[in-house]
């Protein structure tokens, strides 16, 4: 069925994905209900409208600066390049950003959109909450009614992201169907969307779902590998060697990439969760660990049994706790133009605690994984070589988390 | 002819509406399931629904959703789903049998086995929930290989530009979805379902039936007259779960006798 088409698209100057019908090669698409489908083209036609409109992207432009205070810092970590003894390691600093996260880029332009299509209220999935925060903020700032939809179990673990959600007026609705997580809660949101067609928005949380919403959360996150563009430009006067970022969904990953897919040069490497390791059944890792397949709108990768049933994801990150990718990864990752690893649980909280000890700075535990990975290339890189990590979300959310995993009480 | 379109020329011809029956395959384990299954047409099913069960339905409500985690529970793939129909087809060769589901388990099973495979055990038609016409290039021409039905779905958020698209290769019959909303939840609004359903029969010539939220014999007879065919699911998947395991046949019969008397 996944007919390989390397030599019928280019991966470099050429790179022009997705086509009108959101299709990323054979991936991404539009799978969703027949209720569904108007709704959606009305989305895409809004999109399309919208990402001409020199006026959106002024408003875009100016809350980015002002509100959330882009752009963040291109930040040399000379600490722990000499540390690691070779590649110079630089972050992206988008744990900076208001509400702590990348997530609140694509909230923005989502609440926009949804305001240009003059919908009254907002609804959204998350899973550890950021995403659930960035919406509820954004819902805040527009005076929209907010409902965010959130796993059972996860209402438990992410306890101090739900009071922040409600402290900013959203209203949780707790997901108990199927496993209580993530994906259930992403299943619940798209039910209660065909059900409020008319009236309603869904903010989706990465770069997943249905066409356009992979293309226009990219296009959103984007800001973040344009802004390194320049940055390093200004720093380096040169592009960067190797960019490095996590991928739960990907959409932190794709708003760095991005601008840089056609800049052959520059190596790209996702790191996906690999929970207690991809060998075993317990990790979040769709590419390395995972197959083709058709969920929450789109064709990707997917963790699934023989029989196409969708399996659990695991990964000390709530936020990478997803057993599917952006369809751009997955076509990213099969015409050779980005190269997806995985890190443990482990290894991760090993980032975690060298970060806050060596740059005072406490990452959040997806960042971890991203630079889990730096620590293992850059000892073995060029002292000139350039890698560029996005530092997408801090580490506060984290904190119980660790401290259980460390055995300490707080 | 088709068994669909013998079912539907028969059910003019006797001036009757017809009920189509869902179930979950393999709720609650595969040899009650079977033994349902076959039971439904001398209750007075027209036409069987059979549900291939997936983890993430998000078409669906509470009570089929936790019908097909019960069947996954137990044991249930689509393999099983397809022998279901096999041994429903040993002792009857009249009454149509639609699958439907999800994409993701027919993709993992490879799309063109799976057509291959459920025509050769019986198989009338299809309905995939997910995938609508914009994504169904390849499923429409492995349907038409094997003689398959491809159901779609038409719903109140469908205008007339969209009925054509939707229309463009279904056969079989059209599929009525009655309420913007998941399974056995709502009620539909019987004037808006009329109306609607007189403007689509402008576009297209073929039955409808009627589903998503008719659950006792009145709504069928309401529902039956605004089209051809009324199909209830989560009311007998909720039998199902409700009764104990010896009477279950002899309950849902009951109440699919019931619901077939109100359509005349």
């Amino acid at each position: 069925m996944m007919k390989n088409t390397k030599t019928q698209h280019s991966a470099g100057e050429n790179y022009n994905a997705p086509d009108e019908n959101g299709h990323f090669g054979p991936y991404g698409g539009r799978y969703v209900a027949e209720t569904l489908m108007p709704l959606i083209l009305s989305v895409e036609e809004s999109w399309k409208d919208a990402k001409n409109d020199p006026k959106f992207w002024d408003e875009f432009h100016a809350l980015a600066k002002d509100y959330i205070g882009r752009p963040s810092p291109l930040y040399f970590a000379e600490e722990t390049t000499k540390d690691l003894g070779g590649a110079k390691v630089y972050f992206k600093r988008d744990e900076l950003n208001h509400t702590g996260a990348h997530k609140i880029n694509h909230c923005i332009g989502q609440v926009l959109l949804a305001k240009r299509m003059g919908k009254k209220r907002i609804i959204a999935e998350t899973g550890a909450g950021q995403h659930g925060v960035a919406t509820a903020t954004v819902c805040a700032l527009f005076k929209m009614p907010c409902t965010v939809f959130m796993g059972a179990e996860d209402i438990e673990r992410q306890k101090p992201n739900v009071f922040r959600m409600k402290l900013l007026g959203a209203e949780i609705v707790p997901v108990t169907s199927g496993s209580g997580t993530l994906k259930d809660a992403m299943n619940e949101a798209l039910r209660h969307w065909v059900a409020h067609v008319d009236d309603t928005f869904y903010i989706i949380g990465t770069v997943a779902g249905p066409h356009p919403y992979p293309e226009m959360i990219r296009d959103f996150q984007s800001v973040i590998g344009t802004e390194t563009k320049q940055q390093l430009m200004e720093k380096e006067g040169r592009l960067p060697d190797t960019l490095v970022a996590c991928i739960g969904g990907g959409s932190n990953a794709m708003g760095l990439f991005h601008p840089f897919v056609q800049d052959t040069d520059v190596k790209i490497i996702g790191v996906e969760a690999g929970g207690h390791g991809v060998h075993t059944n317990q990790h979040a890792a769709s590419i390395t660990g995972g197959s083709s397949g058709v969920l929450h709108g789109m064709k990707s990768y997917y963790l699934q049994n023989e029989d196409g049933q969708i399996q659990e994801a695991h990964s000390i990150s709530a936020g990478l706790d997803y057993p599917g990718i952006g369809p751009e990864h997955a076509w990213l990752n099969d015409i050779g133009r980005a190269d997806y690893v995985s890190v443990t649980d482990d290894e991760a909280l090993e980032g975690f605690k060298y970060l806050a000890r060596m740059e005072g700075i406490i990452p959040a535990l997806e960042p971890s994984h991203a630079f889990a990975h730096v620590m293992k290339i850059a000892p073995t890189l060029p002292k000139d070589h350039i890698i560029v990590m996005n530092l997408c979300g801090r580490g506060d959310k984290d904190i119980f988390t660790v401290a259980e995993k460390l055995g300490v009480e707080i | 002819m088709t068994r669909i379109q013998n079912t539907f020329e028969t059910l003019k011809s006797e001036n009757r509406k017809g009920l189509v029956t869902f179930i979950m395959g393999g709720d609650p384990d595969f040899e009650t399931s079977v033994e349902i299954l076959k039971s439904l047409p001398h209750a007075g099913a027209d036409l069987i629904e059979i549900g291939m069960p997936f983890s993430d339905p998000v078409a669906d409500g509470p009570v089929i959703q936790n019908a097909a985690i019960r069947a996954l529970e137990n044991g249930m793939t689509l393999k099983k789903t397809i022998e279901m129909v096999r041994l429903f087809r040993e002792d009857n060769t009249s009454t149509p049998i639609v699958l439907m589901g999800y994409s993701n388990p027919i993709h993992a099973y490879g799309e063109k086995q799976f057509f291959e495979d459920i025509a050769d055990a019986g198989a009338d038609g299809v309905i995939i929930v997910d995938t609508p016409p914009e994504e169904s290039a390849d499923l429409v021409a492995h349907a038409k290989d094997n003689h398959i039905d491809l159901v779609r779905l038409a719903t109140p958020t469908t205008d007339l530009d969209r009925i054509g698209i939707i229309t463009n290769n279904a056969s079989g019959f059209l599929y009525y979805v009655s309420i913007t909303g998941i399974t056995g939840t709502a009620s539909a609004n019987t004037e808006q379902v009329s109306a609607h359903i007189e403007q689509l029969r402008t576009k297209t010539d073929l039955p409808i039936a009627i589903g998503f939220g008719i659950k006792t014999p009145q709504d069928a007879k309401t529902m039956g007259a605004l089209g051809d065919a009324v199909v209830v699911g989560s009311a007998l998947v909720n039998t199902i779960k409700e009764a104990p395991k010896s009477e279950v046949v002899e309950t849902l019969h009951k109440q699919i006798v019931a619901l077939s008397n109100a359509l005349g």
